[in-house]
Formats: structure tokens, sequence, C-alpha cells
């Protein structure tokens, strides 16, 4: 049913794909931001491939620490990992106080400059919230369900891939849906080691005191941040009736 | 006699321990500050009866690291292990670098920090075992603080280039230290001057609170440092047409664009959890109090403020630990705090100039997180009900 909710980012989705292909149409909109003469619409290069680059970095880093922290997640759920299980959730609460910036920063030395301090860093922030959302899908799973499972004879295995991991699959779609939330904006600050994404326009604009890059580069980012955090919470709403059935 | 058995992390964390002091090095020398370094391991980087203690200290840790030892003897362990790792680094500082020579950097390398981790992991584990009571997690806090306070005054790690990088600006980096402390504090604390009476008025009327909620949640999705350029153009605005604006400090670059954007990244925290806590007073509490007659300002006071408190509490915490990351990307923008060494550092591919802004961050957050946590605990009435029964 589309309600006013879902027409309000249709039409976000609308603006954003006519922004990214035709910026020029809405240079009257930007023109007041700058003095006169300057750019209104980013000039060192074209807005829509920095986006699919910017969204590129994102998918990939968030599909690596997808697949890195469930791994270790269903590990140290095991019996044969349960010694790590308490270091897991402490070491979760350590990494979440680092800043982005410094681990960004510190990745420079060891990787270079560009694309892959930002990727690392994306793939280590992104790798927290999967991996706490993991933990707790699957460390609270209803006894009377896994007590079923094992009655039934159910393997180790068949156990983890037909019981576990099906109910605790919202929790962690929920887990990942934040990591990319975070990790869209994160790689704004990509930018300063040199790594091709949005932050680019936002930065140009802060160097030449140019605020209509800066307003750009920062409400295409906040609108795909806004439309991929509707977009995978329909597919999680989806998916969880589906299972319901 | 018990059998001694291995355990699993500790063997990880032994073997990690072990591969850091025998095969990878321990300090980088450099014969100034943009050379290329030359490893140099353990043995080499230290003086003779140093480097054995080092190393015997280093084997012991990781001894009882592998085999299932009580969590306190573990404790133990890592922190004499993390203690011997900073007198020696320290050590290898002033026995690498010629006498008198001030261009020579050493800095700690790869096997060092493995070592590091791999203490640090045996000390995280151990305390987690422990479940230390909150008040005992602050004093262990305030010893290792004591403890690297220590090292810093009495000049043991003088030689080393992040503190040589230090020395040639040690104005700047206290009054940057001030701006960041500023930034993030002072935000937080109008956060919850304005965020607290916005949740109480949320939870009262219904109608606000999604829109002013949904306000909130957009703006955590702008990017902060595009936030941060969005407001200079207000401010600057402000700055020129506002009498007395510009004498009271608000300009368009510098603090105040940074101080206005972490203070809206930090309102939703407060409000949203102050919204939660009260919602989660028992209605039997509620009732009770009106019962007794008592007003709804004497109700707010009395009751679901303090009942809520925990719930604030966390908010509290969330904002702290995000601001001090955040405060960073004020640099971008002139607004100080110790991004201005981040940034500069990576702009000149200086290392130890990074660390110099990264270091202090990461402790400032990490200490934060830890105090606030203990609190929180301390404020959340289940626990001191436990602890009394």
């Amino acid at each position: 049913m589309p309600n006013l909710s879902t027409l309000f980012r249709a039409g976000a989705f609308l603006v954003l794909v006519a922004f990214l292909l035709q910026p020029q149409w809405f240079e009257p909109l930007l023109r007041p931001l700058v003095q006169e003469n300057a750019p209104v619409i980013y000039n060192q290069g074209s807005l829509l491939q920095l986006t699919l680059l910017h969204l590129r970095t994102v998918a990939v880093a968030t599909a690596a620490a997808s697949l890195v922290a469930l791994a270790l997640a269903i590990l140290v759920t095991r019996s044969s990992g349960a010694e790590f299980l308490p270091l897991s959730r402490s070491l979760v609460n350590i990494g979440q106080t680092f800043p982005p910036v410094a681990v960004l920063a510190l990745a420079v030395p060891i990787f270079g400059f560009g694309e892959k301090p930002t990727l690392i860093a994306l793939f280590l922030y992104g790798l927290l919230p999967i991996f706490e959302n993991a933990l707790t899908g699957l460390t609270t799973l209803p006894p009377s369900v896994m007590e079923a499972a094992r009655g039934a004879g159910m393997t180790g295995g068949q156990r983890l891939l037909k019981v576990e991991l099906p109910l605790a699959m919202p929790v962690i779609l929920a887990g990942i849906r934040l990591s990319v939330v975070i990790s869209l904006a994160t790689a704004t600050i990509g930018s300063t080691v040199a790594a091709k994404t949005l932050g680019e326009v936002i930065i140009a604009g802060l160097q030449s005191n140019n605020l209509a890059f800066v307003v750009q580069g920062g409400l295409i980012v906040a609108t795909l941040a806004v439309l991929l955090h509707d977009g995978l919470q329909a597919a999680e709403r989806k998916l969880a009736a589906r299972m319901g059935r | 006699m018990r059998e001694l058995r291995f355990d699993k992390l500790g063997a990880i964390i032994a073997a990690l321990a072990l591969g850091g002091a025998l095969i990878a090095p321990f300090a980088t020398f450099r014969a100034n500050r943009i050379v290329a370094g030359e490893a140099k391991t353990l043995v080499e980087s230290l003086p003779q009866p140093w480097s054995a203690a080092v190393l015997l200290v280093i084997l012991a840790g990781a001894l009882a690291a592998a085999m299932r030892s009580p969590a306190i003897l573990r404790l133990v362990a890592a922190f004499a292990a993390l203690g011997v790792l900073a007198l020696g680094i320290g050590v290898a500082a002033s026995h690498l670098a010629p006498e008198g020579n001030s261009y020579a950097r050493v800095s700690p390398a790869s096997g060092f920090w493995v070592m590091l981790f791999a203490f640090g992991l045996l000390a995280a584990d151990a305390l987690t075992r422990l479940r230390p009571a909150p008040f005992v997690r602050i004093i262990v806090l305030v010893a290792v603080l004591a403890f690297i306070g220590m090292l810093l005054l009495s000049g043991t790690w003088d030689g080393l280039s992040i503190l040589k990088e230090y020395a040639s600006r040690v104005d700047t980096f206290w009054a940057e230290a001030r701006k960041h402390v500023t930034l993030a504090l002072g935000s937080l604390a109008a956060a919850t001057v304005a965020g607290i009476p916005l949740g109480i008025l949320c939870h009262r009327v219904t109608r606000l609170r999604d829109g002013l909620l949904g306000v909130l949640n957009a703006i955590q999705t702008i990017p902060s440092i595009a936030l941060f350029g969005i407001l200079i153009a207000p401010l600057g605005w402000i700055a020129a047409n506002v009498p007395g604006a510009a004498t009271i400090g608000i300009r368009g670059i510098g603090v105040a664009p940074a101080f206005v954007a972490l203070f809206l990244y930090s309102l939703l925290p407060v409000v949203a959890n102050t919204v939660v806590g009260l919602a989660g007073v028992p209605r039997d509490a509620n009732d009770a109090a009106r019962g007794i007659g008592m007003t709804d300002w004497q109700r707010l006071v009395g009751i679901e403020f303090p009942l809520a408190f925990p719930v604030i509490l966390t908010g509290i915490r969330i904002v702290l630990v995000q601001n001090i990351g955040l405060a960073t990307i004020a640099a971008l923008i002139g607004g100080g705090g110790f991004g201005v060494f981040v940034f500069q550092g990576v702009g000149q591919t200086a290392m130890d100039l990074v660390l110099l802004g990264a270091v202090p961050t990461v402790v400032m957050a990490f200490a934060a997180a830890i105090v606030l946590d203990a609190m929180i605990e301390m404020a959340t009435p289940n626990n001191r009900q436990a602890e009394a029964a």
C-alpha cells in the first residue's frame, strides 16, 4: 500500500537520480550558496561516478565485514569456541570506542593512500555492529526450540543452518543495516586520504570555501543513507513475514 | 596433582606474543624523520640485562596464558608483560639513538604492537572473567593511567619519535587538547541541558515525539564533514549580522560550527534515551506516587527521573564516546582538536604525528567509556539489590 512516507521516499529517490544524471537542472537552487563566478555544481569529476564509487566501497567493505563477522559469531557460539565468547563481547565494546578517523589514519602508513585504507577502516568498523547483533541473535534463541531440534536428531550443522541462522537472521540483518549506514557516512572521511568517494566533493567545498559543494556532497550521502536504511528495513520485514508463515 | 591443560584463547595469545618477541622486529631506527627505517629485533634493541629481563617476563606471560590458570594470575601476568613492554620500548629508544643526536628517530615496530595487542587481549579476557565491581574497574583504570603518566613525566619515553614530535609542539599540543576537550564535553553538556527537557516533553506529548525524533534521526544521517561544513554558512551570517555574536566567539569557521554540529549529533541519543527511560518507569510506581498526592513535578523529580536515570546515562555515554571521536573532524574546518595532528600527519605521511593525535583521542574515548559504564552499573537499581543480597 503506497502511503505517504513511501511516496516521499520514491520522490527522494527520483530527485537523487535526476540530480546525479542532470546536476545542472538544480543549479538555480544552489546558486545562492556560492559567491559570484564560483562553480555551483562539482566540476572536478562526475557526481554519478563518485556516488557509484562511494557505494562500491561501502558494498565491498560491508560484504567482507558481514562474512567475517558472521563466521566469527558462529565460531564463538559453538561449544568448542565457548572460551572466546566473553572476550568477544568485551572486544566489541572496546572496538567501538576507537574513532573512525583514528582507524583510517593509522591504516595509511600500512596500506598507503587511496581506497585501501578506507576499505580497511570501513571493514574493521563495520565488523562490530554485525558481530554484536549476530552474537545477540545466536545466543538468545528460545531454549525450547533448540531442545526440539536436538530431540529431532538434527546434527550440529543442521541445527545451525536450519534452525539457528534462520531464527537469528532478522537481528543479523539489522546489524548489517546499521553497519551500512555507518559506513556510508564514514566513507566520506576516506577522501581525506585520497579515496574516491563523495567526501571529495565536501572537502573540495571546504577548501575552496564553496558551500554549494559541501551541501550537494552531504545531501547525496544523507539521502543515500536514508533510502538504503529504509530499503533494507523493508526487505527485512518482508523476510520476517515470509519466515513467520 | 592437577593435570596441566591448554587454554585455547591463551594458546593463540601465547603464539602471538612469542611471534612478536622472537620473529618480528621490536623497534625501528631511522637516521632522521624522513628516511626509511631499519628494523631491530628485541635483542638488538635493548642493552644486555634488559633484553634478558624483557624476554623472561614475556615468556612467563605467554606460559601463564597458554595454560589453564586462575584469572587473577593471568591478569597479573598480562599487566606485568605490558609494563615491561612499556619500559622496554623507552630503554630501546635511548639505547638505539646515538647520544645527543636529535635527528634520529626510534619508534615501536610490528613486534612491539603485536605483543601489546596479545597481552592487551589477555588483560581484557582476565578482566572479563573476573567481572570486577564498577569501582574496582575505575581503580584499575586510574592505576594504568598513573603508570603511563609516570613514564611520561620520568622521561623514560623521551627518546621515542612520538614524544619528539610532541616536544617540538608542546604549546600547540595542550592548546589543541583543551579545544578537543571543550568541544567534546561542552557539546555534551549543552546537549544534556537541552536534551533531557526535550525528552521529558516528548514523553508527555506523543505527537511531538515522532516528529522531533524523526528530525534528529535525519540529522544523524548527514556525514560529519558535511554537517560541519554546512553550518559554516548560518554561523558566518550570524557573526556578521547579530550584534555581539562575533565578540563571544561565534564565527563561520572554527570552533563554533564544530560545537553546533557535535551538539546536533548528541541530541538524538540524549532525547531518545530520556524518552525510553521515562517510558520504562513501571506504571505501579507512578500510580503509587499519584495515590499519595504527589504533584506532576514532584513525581517527575522524585520518581520518574531517578528510575529513568540509568537509561539516560547510557545515552550520555554514547554521546561522550562518539563526541571524543568526532571532535577530530573539527580540524578540517579550523575547529582545532587532536584532529589537527592526525590530518597534518596524514598530509606529511608522518606516522608519528598521526599517532600524536590518535593515541590521546583513543585513550580519552576508552577512559570515558570505562568510567561511564561503571557509573551506569552503579546507578542501575537491580545491581544494587543484587550486591546487597
